[in-house]
């Protein structure tokens, strides 16, 4: 087995992966933000080539900033190089020397947004529909009037959960929901639990706050270093130290999988529990069913779903499991989107001065779903589902709401 | 459900396998460290370029050439199979509109201004075939650096096609997209899909165009839509036009690869991109699972046949230590260095054994083991990982990788459970 390194080992890992750089511009070639802007030079610029000037706490190159941290081009590297961890670092290096604007501070606490939007939600929707409100927070806060931006709730994920009588099971899991269930999308949590349910898991929700994925894909690392510690301390209530931990969000789940880690470079000794206990709801569903336990009583779901795999899913590794699983159910048509990346990127599309960007880039996934009209687009990644419904018009579920269904659900 | 065959690496020769493996119904998943060195290269189809002598019919002349190359990785497929696989090359790639013929070399320029000896090329590329001669306008773009027309045309104009014919090449240099500096060429090619950028640049070539019969502009021609694109820049021009392979990262390469990235998943097969191979499991003379690290955890992945197509040296399906120790990498298959281990390497570019290193195979294709007897009976290897090739040299990188992936393939067909 390959050993993983933890803490400041992780880091100095990433570092020295530059030197396996042969400068063969694959990375270059992959990148879909260098694709549609010169304000970007691309990953091997910004990264391998420009890292080696940043020392005494200069950072020599700015452009880093238009790097929207979607991972492709570590993906495609054939040498390994952690091009995409290292972009990440260089870019909290040149929030530490210039500073975060107030939005990227405000956008990175999602728990905030949802705290200060719930007792107020249907004021919140209104203001956040309203164009006029969007305008002035375009010019004053710097996030552009048409970004996707969620709808508020006023029953958090919590509230259902204290509500809920799971069933009790010899076989538990450790869900962890993340922040866009907890505030905006509560049935997203609600239908995980009713599918683990109802494959016998007795379903363990301690209470958890944010993993830090948004204060440090803005830079902001000892703040995200301290929430992903927390929460991996949340996430081991006692007894509970060997149970799987079950991730419906898809980019939450890569932070506790490998991103504390590697870009981070966080460390405690629940992080490296959790961390190699961590598997994403439908790698989990696959396995149980390669085992012969996954429970396939499904009903026809007469619906064409055009499935969308979001590049922090695809940087899990374990390639597509909803597909294969969502393709077990019967009536289904699925239809594979064959596109890299939706633009957003976390909350990269939604920065005045990126919101273009970012629907450049999305541009050819949102030109197959408007060719193909499906009744549905399935994507893992909420910030994504809300991108592209607000690009297409379509509407966008989480694949584990298709699965639900299959399964009675409403 | 499980997966039929694991092939490891998606260049050329992993692709190849992948997509005969799916056409006849295998389920396959290939999984890769990253890509391949289909982005960077020309995406022309060299067979057999020099023995060391100008090759004119490679397939003809194969033979001529195993006799003075025995160790060579053409060794283990009969022509006939050498030939079927660039057919099928050539049916699978209609749309990218490949042409050319195993038994004849082209000779199309590099960005260098050298012709180069090679058997398919793509569409785009046909009418830049001089080995008949003829008279080129090179067109450079100012702020692309990858690219140099003038001299790519000076060098042109010096080089002699067998034929003797005479090749004439003058080169002009337009400005597009209001002059940046530094024009890279994916987002050329992007741009040039649009039809008032493409529009300026027919218009400018036009405009410079004297007596010369052909049109040859650096290969950015577009990335999705490069057929179209060219199309209509030979419209607006009135000339035949020819892409021109630049230096990496390669427009056309990338083309051929979402081509066959995108055929394969239309068989229902799966590349995984950034999953390194990094051990396996085996019972007795049996492969039975490759692990592969994902972001969390090493996985085991099982399947019945496997192909090892993870490339040479640059691309590190084989390593070398700083002992002089060569390493491949999943399986610890046994590696040539093509020489005894203390033979001098002597003269700058000259030959030397080091440049044949690779994995030792038997006459199946199948890796060695310490012992000289194959590792496994289900695990085929294919492509550049092959020992006994000097591709630079003889040019005959991709059709290595498709005649040994094109093979590999039908032997591990032959074994499915
Ligand atoms: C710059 C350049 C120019 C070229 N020009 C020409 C040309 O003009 N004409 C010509 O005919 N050929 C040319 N080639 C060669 C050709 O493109 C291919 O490289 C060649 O066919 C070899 O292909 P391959 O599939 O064997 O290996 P590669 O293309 O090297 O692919 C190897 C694959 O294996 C993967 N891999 C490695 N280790 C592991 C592991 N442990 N686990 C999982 N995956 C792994 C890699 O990531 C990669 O996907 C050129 C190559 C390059 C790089």
């Amino acid at each position: 087995m390959t050993e993983v390194a933890w803490g400041a080992e992780a880091w100095s890992e990433v570092r020295a992966s530059l030197d396996r750089c042969i400068k063969c511009t694959v990375c270059e070639t992959a990148c879909p933000v260098a694709a549609v802007t010169e304000l970007f030079p691309g990953p091997k610029t910004v990264g391998p080539q420009a890292e080696r000037f940043r020392t005494g706490g200069h950072s020599p190159d700015l452009s880093v900033d238009y790097c929207s941290g979607c991972g492709i081009c570590s993906r495609v590297c054939p040498q390994e190089v952690r091009i995409a961890e290292l972009n990440s670092r260089a870019r909290s290096e040149l929030k530490r020397e210039r500073g975060a604007p107030l939005r990227d501070q405000l956008v990175a606490r999602p728990g905030l947004l949802g705290r200060a939007g719930r007792p107020v939600a249907p004021l919140f929707n209104w203001a956040m529909a309203n164009s006029l409100i969007r305008w002035a927070g375009e010019r004053t806060v710097g996030i552009h009037r048409k970004a996707p931006v969620p709808r508020s709730t006023t029953r958090t994920f919590s509230y259902w959960v204290g509500h809920h009588v799971g069933t009790r099971s010899a076989r538990r899991v450790v869900y962890f929901h993340g922040c866009s269930t907890q505030w905006y999308e509560p049935y997203v949590g609600q239908k995980v639990t009713a599918i683990l349910e109802h494959n016998g898991f007795q379903v363990v929700i301690p209470k958890q706050d944010c993993c830090g994925l948004p204060l440090q894909s803005n830079g902001l690392f000892p703040a995200a270093r301290k929430a992903v510690t927390k929460l991996a301390r949340q996430l081991v209530p006692d007894g509970t130290g060997d149970l799987p931990v079950i991730s419906s969000s898809t980019s939450c789940g890569l932070m506790l999988k490998r991103e504390a880690r590697e870009i981070l470079g966080a460390d405690s000794p629940e992080l490296r529990s959790v961390s190699a206990r961590t598997y994403d709801i439908f790698e989990f569903l696959l396995e149980l069913h390669q085992r012969g336990e996954l429970r396939t009583d499904f009903k026809p779901v007469p619906l064409t779903v055009a499935y969308h795999a979001p590049c922090q899913q695809q940087n899990q590794l374990i390639g597509k499991p909803a597909l294969e699983i969502l393709r077990l159910i019967p009536g289904l048509r699925l239809v594979e989107l064959d596109r890299s990346c939706c633009g957003i990127a976390g909350t990269y599309g939604v920065k005045r001065e990126k919101y273009e960007i970012a629907m450049r880039v999305g541009e050819p996934l949102f030109a197959d779903i408007q060719a193909e009209g499906p009744d549905l687009v399935a994507c893992d990644s909420e910030t994504c589902r809300w991108q592209i419904s607000a690009a297409t018009g379509a509407t966008s579920v989480h694949p584990l709401e298709i699965l639900h269904r299959a399964y009675g659900g409403s | 459900m499980g997966t039929d065959a694991v092939v490891l690496g998606a260049g050329t020769a992993g692709m190849v396998a992948a997509l005969r493996l799916a056409a006849a119904g295998a389920s396959v998943l290939v999984l890769a460290e990253g890509e391949g060195g289909l982005p960077l290269a020309p995406a022309q189809m060299d067979v057999l370029g020099y023995r060391p002598q100008l090759v004119l019919d490679p397939l003809a002349e194969l033979g001529g050439f195993l006799e003075s190359r025995p160790d060579h990785p053409y060794r283990l497929v009969e022509a006939d199979e050498v030939a079927a696989s660039l057919e099928w090359f050539l049916e699978l790639s209609a749309p990218l509109g490949y042409v050319g013929s195993p038994h004849i070399n082209r000779l199309q320029p590099t960005a260098l201004g050298a012709l180069r000896p090679t058997c398919l090329v793509p569409q785009t590329m046909a009418a830049g075939d001089l080995s008949g001669g003829g008279s080129v306008l090179v067109v450079g773009l100012r702020g692309f650096r990858d690219f140099h027309a003038p001299l790519l045309a000076e060098n042109l104009a010096l080089a002699n096609p067998p034929s003797g014919a005479e090749i004439r090449a003058r080169s002009v240099e337009v400005s597009l997209l209001g002059d940046p500096r530094d024009l890279r060429p994916q987002l050329l090619a992007r741009r040039l899909e649009e039809r008032p950028v493409l529009a300026e640049l027919g218009r400018e070539i036009r405009s410079r165009l004297e007596q010369e019969e052909l049109v040859g502009v650096p290969a950015v021609l577009g990335l999705e839509r490069s057929h179209e694109v060219w199309q209509r820049l030979q419209d607006l021009v009135g000339r035949p036009v020819f892409e021109i392979p630049t230096p990496p990262p390669s427009q056309p390469g990338q083309r051929l690869q979402q081509h066959l990235f995108r055929a394969l998943r239309r068989l229902g097969g799966e590349v995984r991109l950034g999953a390194r191979a990094s051990g396996y499991r085996a019972s007795g003379d049996r492969l039975e699972a490759v692990r592969v690290v994902t972001a969390a955890r090493e996985v085991e992945i099982p399947a019945d046949s496997f192909v090892l197509a993870t490339g040479g040296i640059g691309t590190g399906g084989i390593t070398a230590g700083s002992d002089g120790e060569l390493r491949e990498e999943v399986f610890g298959a046994r590696v040539s260095r093509g020489g005894a281990p203390d033979e001098p390497l002597v003269e700058y570019l000259a030959t030397q054994p080091l440049d044949r290193l690779g994995v030792e195979v038997d006459d199946q294709q199948r890796p060695l083991g310490a012992g000289g007897e194959p590792l496994f009976e289900n695990l085929w290897a294919a492509g550049a990982t092959l020992a006994g090739a000097e591709p630079w040299r003889e040019k005959s990188g991709e059709g290595i990788s498709l005649a040994t992936g094109f093979r590999a393939a039908r032997l591990a067909g032959g074994v499915r459970a």
